[in-house]
């Protein structure tokens, strides 16, 4: 069997004297969508951005596709495959449309791939390619998550992550990103972390799914089991 | 898809057309001003024609005013994009710009001393020239970058004011360190720069007939120089900023730098590379500025750093084309106010009352229009 995309063992990560992860181990499979949900200062964030190497854990390891990315700096992190969508899209926003996606595919140098990946980013999202010239900071709310995912499939990544999409977005929109989500896991195979506090959707998209609380992981499964879980049921799922 | 690259002659011509109107526009307005003034006061003043004096002067004081603009706006441009990326202003750039003028001064006297420095004009000349300024940008472009490294990178997630002060000690420190060494190697604390080249020689660009006089305008080779030099700087830093992969990179490090990580961007490589065009920029201007005003002194970087730096305030600091026009603004408000301000009051004020418009404005605008007349807050693309 190969090694997980993505693996982290007892993560600890702090900031200053707080300790905010506190030992999270979790694991991403190939093809997988995995949610991590939790509520507001859980550590989700603080999970990502501990993975692609904005915060340095001060304890554990992070493998990815075997290898250890601990230590490493974030820009050779996203060299080595991790594309990271930050929480609130991180749009460049006197950038363009067009300069956002390039940016995404900054290490790439390759025009003829670059054009390639262009291709299918646009395909998947129509709407970028009628706002190609436009400012990133004069896109709707709905637009800029669409770019800030656009432009990370730009860089292909070994696997995605997902940092709260639907956060601000109108119901009919959130709908049409988790479509999103699933349509490129489905179609074309794209392995996700993806955080949410939107446990219903998530968990509905995702395959497995870990929750986690004040910095420590205390369940996990698959997502149809945690679909149905009491404890899920009247933390998360609010009925 | 190519349509959306950027396409080359567009990205030289735009800045051309850019600085062309800046320094229309401002030479138009300041000089309006002044002459209405004239106009307005000639009749309290009988010993002379008001009015004909200004008139007579305007031409003259409007190429000063343009060629201190290019030194000012280059100057600028160093604390500009420093700001676009760091949010810091780096008070030791004016010292930057000072080792510039001196690596381009101790260049030119050293090819004096060889005898290679041609008294009169060619192609030779010019390169030696050419030779002293990049000399100057690499000289000041280096110590840009090490300041950065072991004065700024250390303290870069400490509260604002600790890099301001380390920027501040980096100052004065640089200023003695070049006092002694030129006390110490050449036995004064000042430098002259060399003559050679008929940079001094003067072009008539056309003669006028004013009732019984002709006033003819000419301008100084040097001036030209100047010009040319630092149009070359201001559209090659914009072509860089905004048409290349270098250039993309520090526009988004400037914007999010953490997202720029994301990317994959090298945030602390494209940093240095920032104070090195920085520094490069204020070495080029201190060249330029040694050449036209003939020294080199510790100190020198004092004042043209401090009215830089309200250039760069007045445009819209982090901004590129804001620095250029602020830069303009400001060096013809100083050569308005340097050639006017005695014949207006009648020596009341003398020209070196000039610098007051400079920090007048600056607080001014910090009151009225803290992100500047063009309003950018990160390096924008124009
Ligand atoms: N830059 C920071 N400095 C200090 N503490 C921080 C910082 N960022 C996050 N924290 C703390 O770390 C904990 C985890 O934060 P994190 O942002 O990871 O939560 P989250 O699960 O993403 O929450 P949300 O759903 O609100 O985005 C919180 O207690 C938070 O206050
Ligand atoms: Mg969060």
């Amino acid at each position: 069997m190969s090694a997980p995309v993505l693996e982290l063992t007892n993560v600890n990560t702090y900031y200053g004297k707080i300790h905010a992860l506190k030992g999270i181990s979790l694991t991403v499979e190939r093809g997988e969508v995995v949610t991590l949900i939790g509520s507001n200062g859980a550590g989700k964030t603080t999970t990502l951005r501990s993975i692609s190497g904005l915060i340095q854990p001060r304890q554990g390891e992070i493998k990815l596709n075997g290898q250890s990315i601990r230590s490493v700096s974030p820009h050779k992190i996203v060299e080595q495959g991790i594309g990271h969508v930050p929480e609130g899209r991180g749009i460049f926003p006197a950038l363009t449309v067009f300069e956002n996606l390039e940016m995404g595919a900054f290490l790439l140098r390759d025009l003829a791939e670059f054009e390639r990946r262009l291709a299918r980013v646009f395909a998947i999202f129509p709407r970028l390619e009628e706002r190609v010239g436009q400012r990133g900071g004069t896109l709707s709310g709905g637009e800029q998550q669409m770019l800030a995912i656009g432009r990370a499939l730009m860089q292909q990544p070994a696997i995605l992550l997902l940092d709260e999409p639907s956060m601000g977005l109108a119901p009919l929109l959130v709908e049409e990103i988790f479509h999103i989500i699933r349509r490129l896991n489905q179609t074309e195979g794209t392995t996700i972390l993806l955080v949410e506090q939107n446990a219903q959707a998530a968990l509905q998209v995702a395959n497995r799914a870990y929750v986690l609380e004040t910095g420590r992981i205390t369940m996990d499964g698959s997502a149809q089991a945690l679909l149905h879980d009491p404890k899920v049921i009247q933390a998360y799922l609010g009925f | 898809m190519r349509l959306h690259r950027p396409n080359l002659l567009l990205e030289v011509l735009r800045p051309l057309g850019q600085l062309l109107v800046f320094i229309l526009g401002a030479s138009a307005a300041i000089s309006a001003i002044t002459v209405l003034t004239a106009f307005l006061i000639r009749g309290t003043r009988t010993d002379m024609d008001l009015l004909q004096i200004t008139l007579i002067l305007l031409p003259q004081v409007l190429i000063d005013g343009i060629v201190l603009g290019f030194m000012y706006a280059t100057i600028a441009l160093g604390y500009t994009m420093v700001y676009g990326v760091l949010e810091f202003i780096n008070f030791a750039h004016g010292e930057f710009f000072m080792f510039g003028a001196f690596a381009g001064v101790e260049f030119l006297v050293w090819m004096q001393g060889q005898g290679w420095l041609p008294d009169g004009q060619g192609w030779l000349a010019y390169l030696l020239l050419a030779g002293a300024v990049g000399v100057g940008m690499l000289i000041s472009g280096s110590i840009s970058v090490s300041t950065e490294r072991i004065a700024y990178r250390p303290l870069r997630g400490a509260p604002r004011l600790v890099p301001l002060i380390s920027a501040i000690g980096v100052s004065f420190l640089l200023q003695d360190v070049m006092r002694f060494y030129q006390s110490t190697a050449n036995g004064a604390f000042y430098r002259t720069f060399p003559t050679f080249g008929g940079f001094s020689e003067r072009i008539t660009l056309f003669a006028l007939p004013l009732d019984d006089r002709e006033i003819t305008i000419a301008i100084q080779m040097t001036s030209i120089v100047i010009i040319v030099v630092g149009s070359v700087m201001l559209v090659g830093l914009n072509y860089l900023v905004n048409a290349t992969r270098l250039g993309r990179a520090i526009r988004s490090v400037a914007q999010d730098r953490n997202t720029a990580y994301l990317m994959g961007v090298d945030v602390n490589r494209i940093i240095a590379v920032t104070f090195l065009i920085g520094g490069a920029l204020g070495g080029a201007a201190g060249v330029l500025w040694s050449f036209r005003f003939t020294r080199a002194d510790p100190y020198m970087g004092f004042f043209p750093g401090l009215k830089a730096f309200t250039a760069a305030v007045l445009g819209g600091i982090g901004s590129i084309v804001g620095a250029m026009l602020g830069g303009m603004v400001l060096g013809l408000l100083e050569s308005f106010a340097a050639a006017y301000l005695t014949i207006f009051t009648r020596g009341a004020f003398g020209a070196e009352y000039k610098d007051i418009f400079a920090f007048a404005i600056l607080i001014l605008i910090l009151i009225f229009r803290p992100s500047g007349l063009l309003g950018g807050k990160t390096t924008q693309k124009a």
